[in-house]
């Protein structure tokens, strides 16, 4: 079977060779990637602009946009043909291509928030270390952990203050240079698909621009989401402990807390909400207005064949209905976390649209195509570029953040412990 | 600045280095920026060789038969000479040793892929006579009547 | 402090190292190709295709599947053969039901989703055949985006995938603006039509060329002025395939018309 064949049905005057190529997994790549820009900028809010009400919010997105991290590469080694092969691209890039870059500039982001994190948890590092050394009996676990907390420290004990205020400085330094190229991570996966001109649709100098915009509003909102979710579990704990003991905060406190920063933060996405709302537009009353050769069709796929997707799923439920409910006076969580869900929703299906919406008409401007995609997976290729393999990306971060939440103190309250 | 503060740095310098070894023993040695340049000419060199090398099926050569099949050669006075032979009886490979016979389509729709009338003006297809397959004796192989050597209505079987 | 002097002579400069690459760019068409014969000779093969010959028997299709190991029933190929039929009333209709590989043997037009149009041998105003196949552009997209140089531009103007070296992301296929790339079925890497380059290098010609009874195929040298086909481009009214994207594909087309696209 042709490679894209099982999912692609054909309308009108489709040429032999075109097929849905690009599916699933290339919508998942723009989408994980924009959460993990998108969260990182958010941390770097705090870290670079000292916006202090953003400080919890800071170092759990920071850890989150690194479990991202790994996941943004996912949907790629899964969509390739030959995963196999997929090293090259560091081995003979080819600088001319808008995807040859992306290992280097992955794997430089990829550092930057390593070495971000390093900082900001070296001190925990160092304790953890020190005091698994210090402990008399060890166990094969703790001496395991001994080894792996030593390694984390890259051999550097100093954790005096004035040591301290090194890192901190260098984390300022670090998350400075990070939105930039947070920015240039998720503005190349645009550039990938704005710089195609045999595609109609893709072929725009907004498009990084407007992936950039919708990766902030899409990490934002992953963030408000996994806070709220990691909130609620905290109180219902809280709730389950507080007849044992009395020095814990109490669910109030927390809820205070949590309000607060959700407030906070939903204001900065509604702002890269909008922003991001009037660059689609732009673009789209753009083209209308200009109409070239290639109208006639895109019309026919926006206005007509992709209306549902395009104007109901994104523009309504995605875009206006979380518009309604932030904008609405006295914000609640419950009213927050239906919104980010559907601020979420709202991103993927902009992806969904670009990249299939994309291929949803063929290179004779004269015939569609319409894609079916693969929910039961019958075998290797339905599973990896089907509904399973999609849902298995977008599990994985969180998994990888659990992971995480074991070896790092993500939510403590601390303050000593953290910068 | 204190030295801990660089120690990523020399992680992230280890890294560099361990790719860097990976290309040295990865990359082909004849891999590199040929006539074209760096946008269109980067490539493994012995790729064109690939090419060069690939088996030829069709020979496609109008005395290549002649040898052995001199009596088919009649089709040369007829309209069908500009149809070479391996057309209709495919490709040559290594014949006569691999395969040592050549089938034949002797199928209704090959003749039709010219012989189905459609008149197209501005095409050579409306120059070509033709009959309509349903009704022109269904069922019958287009051999059985007219031979394609020597295709003429003067020459029916 | 930068001195004016210092200034302008940075500036020249400048401007005359940005001045080589568009002199490059400039050299793609087929009279400064065939100008560029008298410094550098040698090879720069380009297709000739005369729609007017063509009567869509789809012998070129089935041969190079067969020549070029496309397996035979895959929904892909290397070169297919399209269909355009103009009504009266102003519709166009327009197919290419399984590339053209087993001719045009019904006059209804493919709609997809096993749907035809009836069209009565009346209504047509004009109809035609359309042979498609790589263009060889002199600036190939697929080759620019190729993101580990698996796919280039040999030194006399074929577009060759290196089988070996492809990782499989499909941009290519995306790159093209002909539609002429595709995953080959078995070895799932690029593929695509390289005018037979095993052949023309052993002095044959292409399979779809030598295949075709009515002369609608041509290959030919356009650095070879003595060349039949680079005559035909030089001195007839020949046309090329999209020109807007700038690619400078190297298929020239006698009888083109608006709606092949």
């Amino acid at each position: 079977m042709v490679h894209g064949e099982l999912w692609t049905v054909k309308e009108l005057f489709v040429l032999p060779n075109e097929y849905i190529y690009w599916s699933i997994q290339i919508v998942m790549y723009p989408f994980m990637t924009g959460l993990v820009a998108g969260a990182f900028v958010l941390s770097s809010l705090y870290h670079v602009f000292g916006i202090k009400q953003l400080k919890n919010m800071a170092r759990f997105s920071l850890v989150f946009s690194f479990a991202l991290l790994p996941v943004a590469m996912m949907p790629l080694m899964l969509h390739l043909q030959q995963p196999q092969r997929g090293i090259e691209v560091l081995m003979t890039p080819h600088f001319t291509s808008a995807i040859a870059a992306f290992g280097i500039v992955f794997s430089t982001y990829g550092l930057i928030v390593a070495s971000e994190l390093w900082f900001v948890y070296r001190k925990h590092f160092v304790k953890t270390a020190l005091s698994l050394r210090r402990k008399a009996d060890k166990n094969p676990l703790d001496q395991v952990k001994h080894l792996f907390f030593s390694a984390l420290t890259l051999g550097a004990y100093d954790v005096s203050g004035a040591a301290l205020h090194q890192d901190e400085k260098a984390v300022k330094i670090l998350a400075g240079i990070g939105i930039p190229v947070a920015c240039f991570l998720h503005g190349y996966a645009g550039f990938i698909f704005g710089s195609v001109k045999a595609n109609a649709l893709w072929m725009t100098p907004l498009m990084p621009v407007i992936f950039i915009m919708s990766a902030v509003v899409s990490g934002i909102a992953l963030c408000m989401l996994t806070y709220i979710v990691v909130m609620e579990i905290k109180k219902f704990n809280v709730r389950r402990a507080q007849s044992s003991s009395s020095n814990l905060p109490t669910s109030e406190a927390i809820k205070g807390i949590e309000l607060n920063e959700i407030r906070i933060t939903a204001r900065y996405l509604l702002f890269f909400l909008l922003f991001a709302i009037s660059l689609e537009l732009l673009d789209l009353i753009f083209r209308g207005y200009t109409a070239v050769k290639t109208w006639d069709i895109l019309r026919s796929v926006i206005y007509g064949k992709d209306f549902t997707d395009i104007f109901i799923l994104q523009y309504g439920v995605g875009n206006l209905l979380p518009l309604i409910l932030f904008l609405w006076p006295r914000l609640t969580i419950r009213r927050a976390l239906v919104g980010v869900i559907f601020v979420l929703f709202g991103v993927f299906m902009m992806r969904w649209n670009v990249v299939i919406g994309g291929q949803s008409f063929s290179l004779t401007f004269a015939g569609y195509m319409h894609y079916h995609l693969p929910i039961i997976p019958r075998n290797w290729e339905t599973f990896k570029e089907g509904l399973a393999g999609a849902l298995m990306v977008a599990a994985t971060p969180f998994i990888l953040f659990w992971l995480f939440c074991k070896i790092l103190p993500v939510f403590s309250q601390d303050s000593e412990e953290l910068h | 600045m204190k030295g801990h503060v660089w120690r990523p740095l020399y992680a992230v310098i280890c890294l560099v280095v361990l790719v860097l070894a990976a290309r040295y023993f990865m990359v082909p040695k004849d891999f590199g920026i040929y006539e074209r340049g760096y946008m269109y000419g980067f490539h493994r060199k012995s790729a064109e060789d690939y090419w060069k090398a690939f088996k030829v099926k069709y020979q496609f050569n109008t005395d290549y038969c002649r040898d052995c099949h001199a009596e088919k050669y009649s089709i040369m006075q007829t309209p069908h000479a500009i149809i070479h032979c391996e057309n209709c009886h495919g490709p040559v490979l290594d014949h006569p040793t691999d395969p040592e016979k050549l089938s034949v389509d002797k199928k209704r729709e090959l003749c039709l892929r010219c012989h189905l009338p459609l008149s197209y003006p501005t095409s050579g297809r409306a120059n070509i006579r033709g009959v309509d397959p349903i009704t022109h004796n269904p069922g019958i192989e287009c051999s059985a009547c007219h031979n394609p050597h020597m295709p003429s209505l003067e020459a029916m079987k | 402090m930068i001195s004016r002097r210092s200034f302008l002579k940075n500036a020249i400069k400048g401007v005359a190292g940005l001045s080589i690459p568009l002199s490059i760019i400039g050299i793609a068409g087929p009279r400064k190709l065939f100008a560029l014969n008298n410094v550098t000779a040698g090879v720069r093969w380009a297709f000739l295709i005369n729609t007017y010959k063509c009567v869509g028997c789809g012998l070129c299709v089935k041969a190079c599947k067969t020549e070029n190991e496309i397996p035979y029933d895959a929904n892909v190929t290397r070169t297919w053969i399209e269909r355009y039929v103009h009504l009266k009333d102003g519709r166009v209709f327009a197919d290419t039901p399984k590339g053209g590989r087993d001719g045009f043997t019904t006059s209804k037009i493919d709609l997809g989703e096993g749907r035809y149009q009836d069209i009565d041998e009346k209504d047509i105003d004009k109809a035609f055949f359309v042979p498609k196949l790589c263009n060889q552009c002199e600036n190939p997209p697929c080759v620019q985006v190729c993101p580990v140089g698996a796919t280039f531009q040999a030194s006399d103007g074929v577009v060759l995938i290196d089988r070996s070296w492809c990782i499989g992301c499909g941009y290519c296929i995306m790159a093209c603006p002909y539609g002429v790339r595709f995953f080959h079925p078995v070895l799932q890497v690029a593929e695509k039509c390289n005018f037979c380059y095993h052949r023309i290098n052993k002095g044959l010609k292409p399979a779809c060329v030598d295949a075709c009874p009515f002369g609608a195929r041509m290959i030919g040298n356009i650095k070879d002025p003595e060349d039949p086909v680079t005559k035909v481009i030089m001195a007839e009214r020949v046309n090329v395939l999209k020109s807007e994207y700038g690619t400078k594909p190297q298929a020239y087309y006698i009888g083109m018309d608006e709606e092949v696209r």
